[in-house]
C-alpha cells in the first residue's frame, strides 16, 4: 500500500465516515418503519378483545312485576352478572312478544362489561362472591365469549357493554354527503376556470395564493369559522352533519382544486386544438371533452380529500358534535356525532371496557381511509391514460 | 347561436363565482376570528395576554396570560422537529440517494400511510401507550414525570409530521441536478461527502421549506395535544412536566357551557389570531423558500 502513489491516509476515516452517514439514513426510515409497525399491531392488539363479548345463559321470568321492576326478571344469585342494558330492554321486548309473559325461559344474555373484562382476563373490579359464580357458570358451560354484534349493531352507550360505533358511523356518512355535495361542484369548477378560462392576472393570482395558504391552515381554525359563521351567524342546527359538512367541504376544497387542476393539466392540448378546429366553443370543449378525460383524475383527488376529511376531528369539536348520540341521526340537521369524535369520547371514559372499544373504532376508521385509498388508486390505475 | 353565447356567459360566469369562495373562506376565517378577538381586547388587556405569565379563566377576576400557553407550545413543538427533522431528512437522503428505484417506490407511500392516520388516533396512542411507557422508563432512573408529560405529545407528533418533511426533502434532493453530483464523484469525494457537502446544501432552501411547513403543522396539531397534553399552563423547562398548548386552550374554552361573548370564549379567538398568524407567516416563508429552490435550478415539477 505504501508504495501507491495514490495512497491517501485519509481515505479509511473518510469511508468509515460514509459507511456512518449511510447507517444513519437507513437508520432513520428504519426507526419510522418500525414505529408504524408497531404502532398497528398495539392498535390491532388492543382492539381486538373488543371483536368478542361475554353472553351467559340464565333464566329469564318474564311477568308483569318483571316488567316494571326489570332487575327481578333475574335470579338475585345473577342479577350483577346480566348487562343493566339487557335488562332495560326487557319491556319492549314484551311488547313484542306478548306471548312471553308469565313464562320462564332460559336464554343467553349479555354479561356485565366487569363480567367481559374478567373473562378476557383484564383488570377489573368483581367480588370475589361474583368470581366463584362466574367460574361455576364457565364450569357448565352457560357463559362464553360471542362475536360482538352489538358494537356494529348499536349506536354510543354510558354502558359499556352496550356500546357500538352504528350511530357515529351514519354520522360520519351523513357529513361526508354534505362535504362531498359541496366540496367536489365547488372544487371542480374552481380547478376548471383557473385551468382553462382565467387569464393571468391579479385577480387569478391572488386565487391561487389563497387557495395554497388555505390548505396550510390549521383545521382547528375552520371549527372556529364554522362556530362564528354557520352557527352563530347563519343560525344552522349546533352540532348538525350539515354544519360539520360544510366546515369540511372547506378544508376539503385545496385538496379537490389541487388535484383537479393536475389532472386538467394532463389533458393534452392537441384535444383542444382539435376541438377549436371543428368550431366548438371553449366551453363546449371543457365539458365535452377536457372535463370528461380528466374525470379519473378528478374522482382520485377527491377520495382523498374524502379520506381526509373522514379523519378530521378538532373542527367538528369545536362546533359540537362530540354530543352524546346513542341512535343513529336520520337527517343532516339532527344532532349527531362522526367516528373519530366518538374515539375522542370514548378515548375520555374512566371504564375500561372502553379502551378496547377505543381501539376497534379506531380499526374501523382506519379500514375506511384503507379502502378509499385503495379505491383511488384502484381508479388511477385502470384510468389512467398514457398520451 | 345567442343560445350557445348566452350558456356560455352563465357557464363563466358560475366558474368565477365557485372560484372566489375561496377567498371568501380565507377573508372568512379571518374576520370570524378577529372580529371576536378584537371584543375580547376590548374586554381584558391585550398588552397582558402576550406578556403575563397567569391565565385563570372561568371566574370574575378572570386573568389571560398567554405566555405559558406560547411556551408550552413551543416546547412541544419544539420536541416534535428534534424527532422528525433528524429522522425526516435522513429519510429522504436515504429514499433519494441510496435506495433503488424500486425501494422508493414502495417505501414512499409506506411513509405516507403515517401522515393519512388521523390525529386522533396518535393522541389515542401518545395517551395510552407512549406517556405510561415515558412515566416506567424514568420510574427507573427514579425521575418524576407526568402521565401528560410534553415529551409524550412531542415525540409522537414528531412522528405524525416526519412524512411532511421527507416527501418534500426526497422531492427537492431528486431535483438538484446529477451533473453536480457527477461532478463531485469524478473529483474523488466519497458517495457521502458528495451527499453531506454538494446535494444537501443545494437543497437546502427546499428542506428548510419542508422543516418549516412540518413546523406549522406541529403548532397548529390539535388532537393529539389535547388527548395527551396537559391543560393546566405550566411555564417551565421541563418536558417531562405537564404543558398545555394553544389548541388545547381553544378546545377547552369552546366546548365548556360559556356564553358566546364571554371573556372565557373569546379568549379561544384571541388565541386563534395567534395561531392564524403565526401559521400563515411560516407559510409565506416556506413558500418563498421553494420558490427561492425552485429559481436557482429552473425546475417547474415540484
Amino acid at each position: 500500500m505504501k508504495h501507491n502513489p495514490f495512497y491517501d491516509p485519509s481515505l479509511s476515516g473518510r469511508h468509515r465516515s460514509a459507511r456512518l452517514f449511510k447507517w444513519y439514513t437507513r437508520a432513520s426510515i428504519l426507526m419510522t418503519l418500525a414505529f408504524l409497525a408497531f404502532f398497528l399491531f398495539d392498535m390491532g392488539r388492543t382492539a381486538y378483545p373488543a371483536l368478542w363479548q361475554t353472553y351467559v345463559k340464565v333464566d329469564v321470568t318474564y311477568t308483569e312485576k318483571s316488567a316494571r321492576l326489570t332487575q327481578k326478571a333475574i335470579d338475585k344469585k345473577y342479577r350483577k352478572i346480566v348487562s343493566r342494558a339487557w335488562l332495560r330492554e326487557i319491556p319492549k321486548q314484551l311488547q313484542h312478544n306478548p306471548e312471553l309473559m308469565g313464562t320462564t325461559v332460559k336464554q343467553w344474555v349479555l354479561a356485565d362489561d366487569q363480567v367481559d373484562q374478567y373473562m378476557k382476563g383484564h383488570h377489573n373490579n368483581l367480588k370475589q362472591k361474583q368470581i366463584r359464580i362466574i367460574d361455576e357458570l364457565k364450569q357448565s358451560g352457560d357463559i362464553e365469549l360471542d362475536w360482538n354484534d352489538v358494537f356494529f349493531s348499536k349506536g354510543d352507550s354510558k354502558i359499556p357493554e352496550n356500546a357500538g360505533v352504528l350511530s357515529a358511523v351514519v354520522g360520519t356518512v351523513l357529513t361526508l354527503l354534505v362535504t362531498m355535495f359541496f366540496a367536489f361542484p365547488l372544487g371542480v369548477m374552481t380547478a376548471v376556470y383557473l385551468e382553462e378560462f382565467a387569464k393571468d392576472n391579479i385577480l387569478t393570482r391572488f386565487i391561487e395564493v389563497n387557495i395554497n395558504n388555505l390548505a396550510a391552515i390549521p383545521s382547528i381554525l375552520f371549527g372556529l369559522l364554522g362556530l362564528a359563521v354557520f352557527i352563530n351567524l347563519f343560525g344552522l342546527p349546533r352540532s348538525s352533519p350539515l354544519v360539520g359538512g360544510l366546515t369540511l367541504a372547506l378544508m376539503t376544497l385545496p385538496i379537490i382544486i389541487v388535484s383537479s387542476r393536475a389532472a386538467l393539466r394532463s389533458v393534452p392540448d392537441s384535444i383542444r386544438q382539435a376541438g377549436y378546429g371543428l368550431g366548438l366553443t371553449r366551453v363546449q370543449i371543457v365539458q365535452g371533452h377536457v372535463l370528461p378525460i380528466a374525470m379519473p383524475g378528478v374522482l382520485t383527488g377527491s377520495i382523498i380529500g374524502m379520506a381526509q376529511a373522514v379523519g378530521e376531528t378538532a373542527p367538528l369539536i369545536i362546533i359540537g358534535m362530540i354530543a352524546f348520540i346513542p341512535d343513529a341521526p336520520g337527517s343532516v340537521t339532527e344532532a349527531a356525532t362522526v367516528l373519530p369524535a366518538q374515539i375522542f369520547t370514548w378515548a375520555g371514559m374512566p371504564e375500561r371496557a372502553y379502551v378496547e372499544k377505543t381501539a376497534a373504532g379506531i380499526v374501523v376508521i382506519l379500514s375506511i381511509l384503507l379502502s378509499l385509498n385503495a379505491a383511488a388508486i384502484y381508479l388511477r390505475k385502470k384510468y389512467e391514460i398514457k398520451w | 347561436m345567442s343560445m350557445v353565447v348566452n350558456n356560455e356567459k352563465v357557464i363563466r360566469f358560475l366558474l368565477v363565482t365557485a372560484s372566489v369562495i375561496s377567498i371568501f373562506t380565507t377573508i372568512g376565517i379571518l374576520f370570524s376570528i378577529l372580529f371576536q378577538a378584537i371584543e375580547f381586547f376590548q374586554l381584558k388587556s391585550f398588552w397582558y395576554f402576550i406578556s403575563g405569565t397567569e391565565w385563570s379563566p372561568g371566574h370574575e377576576n378572570s386573568r389571560f396570560g398567554a405566555l405559558p400557553i406560547f411556551a408550552g407550545t413551543f416546547m412541544i413543538t419544539a420536541i416534535a422537529l428534534l424527532v422528525a427533522i433528524p429522522a425526516g431528512v435522513g429519510s429522504a437522503i436515504y429514499m433519494s440517494e441510496y435506495a433503488s428505484r424500486r425501494g422508493r417506490n414502495i417505501l414512499k407511500p409506506i411513509l405516507e400511510i403515517l401522515a393519512g392516520i388521523p390525529t386522533v388516533v396518535y393522541g389515542f396512542f401518545a395517551a395510552l401507550t407512549v406517556a405510561p411507557a415515558i412515566v416506567n422508563l424514568c420510574d427507573i432512573f427514579s425521575i418524576n414525570a407526568a402521565y401528560n408529560s410534553a415529551l409524550a405529545c412531542g415525540v409522537v407528533m414528531g412522528v405524525m409530521i416526519i412524512p411532511v418533511i421527507s416527501s418534500l426533502s426526497d422531492d427537492v434532493l431528486r431535483a438538484v441536478p446529477s451533473s453536480q453530483r457527477n461532478a463531485s464523484l469524478a473529483l474523488g469525494m466519497t458517495h457521502s461527502e458528495t451527499i453531506r457537502h454538494i446535494v444537501v446544501p443545494s437543497a437546502m432552501p427546499g428542506i428548510i421549506s419542508a422543516a418549516l411547513l412540518g413546523l406549522s403543522k406541529a403548532i397548529g396539531e390539535t388532537m393529539i395535544v389535547v388527548m395527551a397534553a396537559g391543560l393546566r399552563p405550566n411555564l417551565s423547562w421541563n418536558p417531562l412536566e405537564d404543558m398545555t398548548t394553544v389548541t388545547v386552550r381553544i378546545v377547552d374554552s369552546l366546548v365548556g357551557d360559556h356564553a358566546f361573548d364571554s371573556p372565557d370564549t373569546l379568549s379561544a379567538f384571541a388565541l386563534g389570531l395567534v395561531l392564524f398568524t403565526l401559521t400563515l407567516l411560516l407559510n409565506m416563508f416556506s413558500l418563498v423558500q421553494i420558490r427561492k429552490f425552485k429559481a436557482r435550478y429552473k425546475i417547474n415539477t415540484l
